[in-house]
C-alpha cells in the first residue's frame, strides 16, 4: 500500500492533450479523454484515480503548465 | 468513505504539492502541443520563483518560437534583433550589475544567424546566462533544416534527408564554446522525463549563481523536440530525440570551473 494518496486537477480547457503526463506518470493514473475540450483536443484526466501518489511527475513534464498535485498521507 | 468525497478531500489548499508558479502569468502559450519551449520556461519560472530573484531579473527572447517569451514569465524583457541577444545582454548585464540577465535562444537564432554574436560573448566572458535550445530544426517557419540538424535528417529543405558533404555537419555548440577560456559553467540538459526537468533546474539555478561572480558566462544547451516539424506525436518525437540526438549530442556538464 502506498504511503501517499495524491491527485491532480487538470484545467482541462488549457491542456493540449499532448500526452507526455501519461507517459511520465509511474502508476498509470492519466489518460486522454475520449471527449475533447472547446479547442479539441483529448484532455488529460485521472482515469485510474486511486493508483496516483502525488509524486507531481506529470506537472513537472507538462509544456502548458496546467496540472496541480495534491497529496496527503494515506491513512 | 466513497472514491468521491475521498477525492475532495485530498484536492484543498493545503495538500498542494505541485502548481504553477506566479512567476508564470496566465496566458494560454502558443506553442504546438507537446513543446520543449513550454517546459523549459516553467523550469526557468520556477527557478527565479525559488531564488526570489523576480524582480531583479532581465531576460533577453530571440526571434524564433520563442520570440513571444515575455507573454509567459513575469519578469523584464527586452527583445533582440535576430541572433543578436548575447550582444543586448552583454549591454544590459554591464549597465545594471546588479541584474540576473539571460538571453533565451533557439538553434536558428544562436547557431546560425547568431553565431559570431554568442563566440564572442563567450570569449568576452559576460554575466550572463545562455539557455540554447537545441531540437535540430526552424519550427517557427516550417521546419527547414539548422546548423544542428542531424545527418540524413529529413526537413523542408532537406527532403531527401541531410546531406553533410553538401551542407556541412551538425554543429556542436556547446563542445565549441565549453573550448573558450570565457566560459565558465557549459552543460547540456534536456527535459523530456520528471528526472530531466530536477536537473535542468539545477543546471538552471547554477547559471543564475554565477552571474553574480563576473568570472564567465554560463551556457546551458538543452535538446528539445519540435513535433510539428519533425512530423511526429509529443511522445514519439521524445522518443526519437532519445535515439537519434543523445548519441550526436551527449547529455552532462562539459565544463564547470
Amino acid at each position: 500500500m502506498a504511503k501517499f494518496k495524491g491527485a491532480i486537477v487538470v484545467d482541462t480547457e488549457k491542456c493540449k492533450g499532448c500526452g507526455l503526463c501519461v507517459v511520465a506518470c509511474p502508476t498509470k493514473v492519466i489518460e486522454l479523454a475520449r471527449d475533447v475540450n472547446g479547442k479539441g483536443y483529448h484532455y488529460a484526466h485521472m482515469a485510474n484515480a486511486d493508483a496516483c501518489i502525488g509524486c507531481s511527475s506529470c506537472g513537472l513534464v507538462c509544456p502548458d503548465t496546467v496540472i496541480t498535485v495534491y497529496r496527503v498521507k494515506a491513512s | 468513505m466513497t472514491a468521491t468525497t475521498e477525492l475532495k478531500n485530498i484536492i484543498s489548499e493545503e495538500n498542494v504539492v505541485y502548481k504553477k508558479t506566479s512567476v508564470l502569468l496566465d496566458n494560454e502559450m502558443h506553442y504546438c502541443p507537446g513543446c520543449t519551449h513550454g517546459v523549459i520556461h516553467k523550469a526557468i519560472a520556477e527557478v527565479i520563483d525559488e531564488m526570489g530573484i523576480q524582480e531583479k531579473t532581465v531576460g533577453v527572447s530571440p526571434v524564433g518560437c520563442s520570440v513571444l517569451a515575455y507573454n509567459y514569465l513575469d519578469i523584464d524583457w527586452q527583445q533582440a534583433a535576430h541572433g543578436r541577444a548575447p550582444a543586448l545582454a552583454t549591454a544590459t548585464s554591464r549597465l545594471m550589475p546588479d541584474k540576473y540577465v539571460f538571453t533565451y535562444q533557439g538553434d536558428g537564432d544562436l547557431a546560425s544567424i547568431g553565431c559570431a554574436e554568442i563566440m564572442h560573448a563567450c570569449n568576452r566572458g559576460e554575466s550572463i546566462v545562455v539557455f540554447f535550445v537545441n531540437n535540430a530544426i526552424y519550427g517557427m517557419t516550417g521546419g527547414q533544416m539548422a546548423p544542428t540538424t542531424l545527418e540524413g535528417q529529413v526537413t523542408a529543405t532537406s527532403p531527401y534527408g541531410r546531406d553533410c558533404h553538401t551542407t556541412g555537419f551538425p554543429m556542436k555548440m556547446s563542445e565549441m564554446v565549453a573550448m573558450l577560456p570565457g566560459t565558465r559553467f557549459v552543460t547540456r540538459e534536456s527535459a523530456e522525463t520528471p528526472g530531466a526537468v530536477r536537473k535542468l533546474k539545477k543546471a538552471i539555478r547554477k547559471g543564475f549563481e554565477n552571474t553574480r561572480e563576473d568570472k564567465g558566462i554560463s551556457f546551458i544547451e538543452i535538446v528539445g523536440t519540435c513535433s510539428s516539424g519533425w512530423k511526429m506525436s509529443p511522445v514519439q518525437s521524445n522518443v526519437w530525440m532519445k535515439e537519434n540526438m543523445f548519441p550526436y549530442y551527449p547529455l552532462g556538464t562539459l565544463k564547470d570551473e
